[in-house]
């Protein structure tokens, strides 16, 4: 019997179940995908907003603001990449200025800090490579870009190693309420807790109908990016919005975290909770709005395109809060934009819930917030990479050429608590594949890696999801008989 | 450390560079590969075909390479396996690594760079749909079958028609896979023509010109592809859509220059080859660094990569013994009508031994068309050509006492229509 159960292990399942691992609670989180930000983290913008869009008195607005100014130290205690770079909405003409103006006064009532709506002038000051035609900007020094399904992995690593369970591949099929709490049925068997969080993203209404009458929908709203060369990151330094008109909100251009450039997302409100496919009119059509920000970007650069896919609610705000007919189960749902930028803040609102049905959680006393820091060998001087290798040889040998990744690197990506078990899993870990060859060099190196470390046969390593199998057979083996006779063959033939 | 001559990659470019640098009177050369073993991308090209123009037989690309790894072993000339160069910085130092001897500075008195190239990806060409497995290059794929054994489908649907792609249509059909279809947005092949006659005409395997993929289709594993007919401005002509289950989609869409540490050196590079600029000694725009073979410009046949590494090695050697004049007066060389590049960029007659050998692509497949060399506008070499297409490599060789010019000159190839 679990204290608390949460279902999903994406940003938000992954921020709470941290933060339940504060307390002396026993915790379980649970997602049917084989590895942890499969579902919408592993496929988003990655800005950290500042907070000036959400309308004040919302969730959403209170929660992005606060989410924000908490993203500095998590990320230094957890070790995952995050820069404060700062973000643009830019204008091109006097009814976008008015727009400008309006979210800088929505951001004051939001107490977004040190906004400031620049000219002309200031804007190409800062950042020379903008269309010509913008005429001024809001800038926003506190937005940011973060990787989040690193975070992610991170987070789940640090609840993992302060005690909370991690269960994956487990789809939950029903949940039952009894007088203990729920059992929740799964295929990898029942699963049994006091109180439930339900995290589960574009599945949220799914999940909450099996306890409760329907109070919320979802449905899933597609974006699609590009993604750029690393040589291409330094167009812009800066997150790039247009400023939202009649006819939508347009396209933002953001340096990654890792240095390329992203260009995206459109939007589009699709039934299919899986669909994540690309289609190239879509494809086209965020390529031609972003000239808007810039006519520079190099899209013959492109190293690949994805889609993802925002839960959005039919609330309009984000969804948290105990079930009127469920007692002890909690929906966080409805977690679209800016919910990223807002996680570590719904995780505390979260457990306040909780905290609200329980009363006071027990703190634990060796609750260790820190990971152990990464080893990221390209980002290291000459001395320290001399002493790396020294340290393990695995440092001195790189897997993947596009993003100097070691060995080392890779092997500690698996054998960390919440380690990658795919192809994928090792790419969103620590990057092999994520560069210009998209992993026509590191990728049979990775599986073999994997192989080897995790004692399966190679032919049992996927790509990401349980079905995504990369090799179907072994080639036909000749016997030495066989070579015999083919041989003998030939010389009557001669 | 320090040595003479170091040469970046030991696939066949820089195993012939390196010998050739050593027949010419330098003894202390390091060759670096990143790799498990010499031979580079040849040591996957199990089939023949190379060496026909270097040793008139007909080799695998293992029997090629081996070749050459045994004479660089014979003439002790110094390697380093699964060894990376990270960085080639001021003063022709390189940073490399590798776990036995750790972080490494080497100081070089010339460095050759013979990195190669890589596959273009899907990323690259934006093909839509859903992301699943079951999308290789067909590199990729070539590695996975003859060197690791192991099968990546069964039913196969191919797009592109470069050598690569074509070669791996044969080869997975040897393995007992199907291959549905061969599609090339192009109205012509990417290809050598013998490539297409021997693995997929041979094999019945349908190639389809001028088509384009529409969509991958399956969640987790590819499930299907889609093609469409491209019309003139290789837009998909609605209702030519074919459908296709299929497990596997092969990816044969161009090759490219492998040049990030000669990015980050600060070599200047050809937009259009995606390679270093050149001159007569492959001396790249860095004095001393040298570069030849698929990291110059995508090679079609391993003989010509040998030949171009020979002349990087020979010069290498020459500028050791400062037999090299950086200070002659230079030509530069412009591809003309039809032409797409030339290599060498730059020509320097004094330093030309004999003969200057420009390499070069065509834009288009033409018939029957003059190939014309110019020097300032003045006509001293004219070829006829029957065939000409963008998937074989074009060479044209200039007698030195033909190169005489004024500074600053410009060498021009064009092709001419017959009798124009």
């Amino acid at each position: 019997m679990y204290d608390v159960a949460v279902i999903g292990a994406g940003i938000i399942g992954t921020f709470i179940t941290r933060e339940l691992s504060k307390f002396d609670l026993k915790t379980v989180m649970i997602d049917k995908e084989n590895d942890i930000a499969n579902g919408t983290t592993k496929a988003n913008s990655a800005i950290v907003h500042a907070g000036y869009d959400a309308k004040a008195g919302t969730l959403k607005g209170k929660l992005n603001a606060k989410g924000n100014a908490m993203y500095g130290k998590v990320c230094e205690e957890l070790d995952v990449h995050f820069k404060r770079i700062g973000s643009f909405v830019i204008a091109s003409n006097e009814e976008e200025m008015e727009s400008v103006k309006d979210l800088y006064e929505r951001g004051r009532k939001n107490n977004i800090p040190d906004m400031k709506i620049l000219s002309q002038e200031e804007v190409r000051a800062m950042e020379p490579n903008l269309n010509e035609e913008i005429i001024g900007a809001l800038y926003a020094p506190t937005a940011g870009i973060v990787s989040p399904w690193e975070l992610a992995v991170a987070l789940a690593e640090n609840a993992a190693d302060n005690g909370a369970q991690i269960k994956l591949e487990t789809e939950v099929l029903g949940i039952e309420k009894n007088e203990e709490g729920y059992v929740i049925h799964t295929n990898n068997g029942d699963v049994k807790a006091k109180y439930v969080f339900n995290c589960a993203g574009v599945y949220a209404q799914e999940i909450n109908e099996m306890v409760a009458s329907r109070s919320f929908s979802i449905h899933p709203r597609r974006g699609q990016y590009n993604i750029l060369d690393k040589s291409t990151g330094d167009l812009i330094n800066h997150v790039i919005f247009q400023a939202p008109t009649k006819l939508g909100k347009g396209v933002l251009v953001a340096p990654t975290v890792h240095g390329n450039l992203l260009v995206g997302p459109d939007a589009e409100d699709l039934e299919d909770k899986e669909n994540t496919s690309t289609t190239s009119d879509r494809i086209e059509f965020i390529r031609e709005k972003s000239r808007k920000t810039t006519t520079k970007v190099p899209f013959n650069k492109t190293i690949t395109s994805f889609a993802g896919l925002r839960a959005v609610s039919n609330v309009g705000d984000f969804i948290i809060e105990e079930s009127k007919e469920a007692k002890g189960f909690i929906n966080v749902a409805g977690i679209e934009s800016p919910g990223l930028s807002a996680a570590p803040a719904i995780a505390e609102y979260a457990i306040d819930v909780l905290k609200g049905i329980t009363g006071e959680l027990k703190e634990r006393k060796d609750f260790n917030p820190r990971r152990k820091p990464v080893i990221r060998f390209m980002e290291l001087s000459d001395e320290e990479k001399s002493e790396v290798i020294k340290k393990d040889p695995r440092y001195g040998r790189i897997i993947c050429r596009c993003e100097n990744i070691t060995e080392g690197e890779i092997v500690d990506a698996i054998h960390r608590n919440a380690g990658g078990r795919t192809v994928d899993g090792i790419k969103r870990r620590s990057r092999p594949g994520m560069g210009r060859c998209q992993g026509g060099f590191c990728g049979p190196r990775v599986m073999e890696i994997l192989a080897r470390e995790l004692k399966m046969d190679i032919k049992d390593v996927v790509k990401d999801s349980k079905e995504a199998y990369i090799l179907t057979e072994e080639t036909k083996q000749n016997t030495p008989e066989e070579v015999v006779v083919e041989t003998l063959e030939e010389i009557k033939i001669s | 450390m320090k040595y003479d001559i170091v040469v970046v990659g030991g696939g066949p470019a820089g195993l012939a560079a390196a010998i050739e640098a050593k027949k010419n009177g330098v003894d202390n050369i390091l060759v670096i590969e990143r790799d498990r073993e010499l031979g580079g991308i040849l040591q996957q090209c199990i089939h023949n075909g190379f060496g026909l123009h270097v040793f008139k037989e007909e080799l695998t690309g293992p029997e090629y390479a081996e070749k050459f790894i045994t004479e660089l072993k014979n003439m002790g000339i110094e390697y380093k396996l699964d060894t990376m160069v990270l960085e080639i910085g001021e003063e022709r130092v390189i940073h490399a690594i590798n776990t036995v001897d750790g972080f490494m500075r080497i100081k070089a008195g010339a460095i050759i760079l013979s990195m190669g190239c890589r596959e273009r990806t899907r990323g690259a060409i934006s093909i839509p749909g859903s992301r699943p497995a079951g999308v290789f290059t067909a590199g990729t794929a070539q590695r996975f079958v003859n060197m690791e054994g192991y099968m990546v489908g069964k039913r196969v649907v191919i797009l592109g028609s470069g050598d690569i792609g074509l070669i791996m249509a044969r080869r997975m059909t040897l393995e007992g896979a199907k291959v549905l279809a061969v599609a090339e947005l192009m109205p012509f092949s990417g290809g050598l023509t013998r490539n297409i006659v021997q693995c997929l005409e041979d094999y019945h395997i349908p190639l389809y010109l001028s088509h384009t993929l529409m969509e991958i289709k399956g969640k987790d594993r590819v499930e299907g592809v889609v093609i469409a007919e491209v019309d003139k401005n290789r837009k998909p002509i609605p209702g030519t859509e074919k459908h296709y289950d299929c497990d596997t989609l092969l990816l044969s869409v161009g090759l490219i220059p492998e040049n990030e540490i000669s990015k980050n050196a600060g070599i200047a590079l050809d937009p259009v080859t995606s390679g270093p600029i050149v001159n007569e000694s492959m001396e790249t725009s860095i004095e001393g660094v040298f570069a030849c073979g698929n990291v110059v410009h995508v090679h079609d046949l391993v003989d010509f990569v040998t030949a171009e590494s020979k002349r990087a090695g020979k010069n290498a050697a020459k500028y050791i013994k400062k037999e090299i004049k950086a200070d002659a007066k230079t030509a530069k060389t412009k591809p003309g009508e039809g032409i797409r590049y030339i290599v060498p960029h730059m020509v320097r007659p004094e330093n030309v031994d004999g003969t200057l050998d420009l390499f070069m692509r065509v834009d288009n497949v033409y018939k029957d068309m003059n190939m014309v060399v110019k020097i300032d506008g003045k006509e001293i070499k004219r070829m006829k050509k029957k065939h000409l297409a963008p998937g074989e490599m074009e060479s044209v060789k200039i007698k030195k006492e033909d190169l005489g010019f004024k500074e600053d000159a410009v060498i021009t190839v064009q092709l001419e229509k017959e009798g124009a």
